[in-house]
């Protein structure tokens, strides 16, 4: 299934938000994700399934003014 | 000073950005004695995980964050950003960012207060980035903003500040509402001039980070935050036209001819 991640499009064998952070090794890094647009709590992630085509932004804390 | 109903005791709010290293970032919060820094969300690659030391580096400063939603342009965006700030530094404040110009970085102050309102009615502690509008300002508050966040000049251009006048009309008519210059700020005189003019607090970034010293400058700005601060409060003179001679011109002997 086709995912884009971050921009990059990517193959991925996952059904859920959760599995796929898992897939790309973000297990205990500091994270929020949004699927096409939208913010998904941590919590909701297990449950957020993924379709063909979704869009996911992986964000971390960064340098800012 | 009170943001939201926390006591703050430090009038600077410094920017974590464009720092030469993360030791000089940690020593420059350490200098300008600052008790909140802004931070903001980037792409995270699960392979190279650069947010994870940066946000290990600000959490041991121990002092409040003030997320920003940096470089969004719509509603949505800004929107989205504050929500998983919020989750990911367990902070319900957020400085709000809705650009709308992309060469003077000039806030859409449309969007600013669309946005605002989203966020306020969600709970969300809102440091607006606007411009000095008046009007502005009213429909900030109305949307359930308690600080105003007015630039001083554009993001990063060291300026200083571009309208008095405007800053100046902005505290008269909001006695009450917390406000701090953000962005534009260049020199420690700047910063001391917003103060002096009542401002509760600056935030700068750029004028510390790339200076030649950005510890040194930080300890500078620090020094000249207090020194406004302290002037407004001691009340400045009036300025004037005409010269006034300062020393008394009765009792000076007659040594014409």
């Amino acid at each position: 299934m086709k995912i884009i991640v971050n921009g990059s499009e990517l193959d991925l064998g996952v059904a859920t938000l959760a599995e796929a952070l898992e897939a790309l090794n973000y297990a205990g890094a500091v994270v929020a994700t949004a699927l096409n647009g939208h913010f998904v709590a941590a919590r909701a992630r297990e449950t957020t399934r993924l379709a063909h085509g979704d869009k996911i932004e992986i964000v971390a804390p960064r340098q800012g003014g | 000073m009170e943001f939201y109903g926390v006591e703050i005791a430090s009038r600077l709010l410094l920017g974590t950005a464009q720092y030469p290293s993360p030791a000089i970032l940690a020593d420059a919060v350490r200098a300008a004695r600052a008790e909140i820094v802004t931070v903001s969300l980037r792409r995270e690659s699960g392979r190279l995980r650069e947010g994870q030391d940066f946000w290990s580096l600000i959490r041991n400063l121990g002092i409040r964050i003030l997320p920003n939603t940096a470089g969004c342009h719509s509603v949505k965006e800004a929107v989205t950003t504050a929500q998983m700030a919020r989750e990911i530094f367990a902070t319900h404040w957020i400085k709000l960012e809705v650009i709308g110009e992309v060469d003077t970085l000039q806030p859409d102050v449309f969007g600013l207060v669309e946005a605002a309102r989203i966020l306020s009615d969600d709970g969300f502690a809102v440091f607006p980035y606007m411009t000095e509008d008046l009007v502005v300002a009213e429909r900030l508050i109305e949307a359930g903003c308690k600080v105003l966040m007015p630039w001083g000049a554009p993001i990063g251009s060291g300026q200083g500040l571009n309208n008095p006048f405007g800053l100046r009309a902005l505290r008269a008519h909001f006695p009450d509402i917390p406000l701090v210059v953000d962005a534009g700020i260049g020199l420690p005189s700047h910063a001391a001039a917003a103060m002096e003019l009542g401002y509760d607090a600056v935030l700068l970034n750029t004028s510390v980070a790339k200076a030649g010293d950005p510890v040194a400058m930080a300890r500078a700005f620090a020094g000249a935050v207090e020194a406004g601060r302290t002037a407004y409060l001691a009340g400045p003179m009036e300025a004037r036209d005409m010269a006034a001679p300062s020393t008394p011109v009765f009792g000076k002997p007659v040594l014409a001819r």
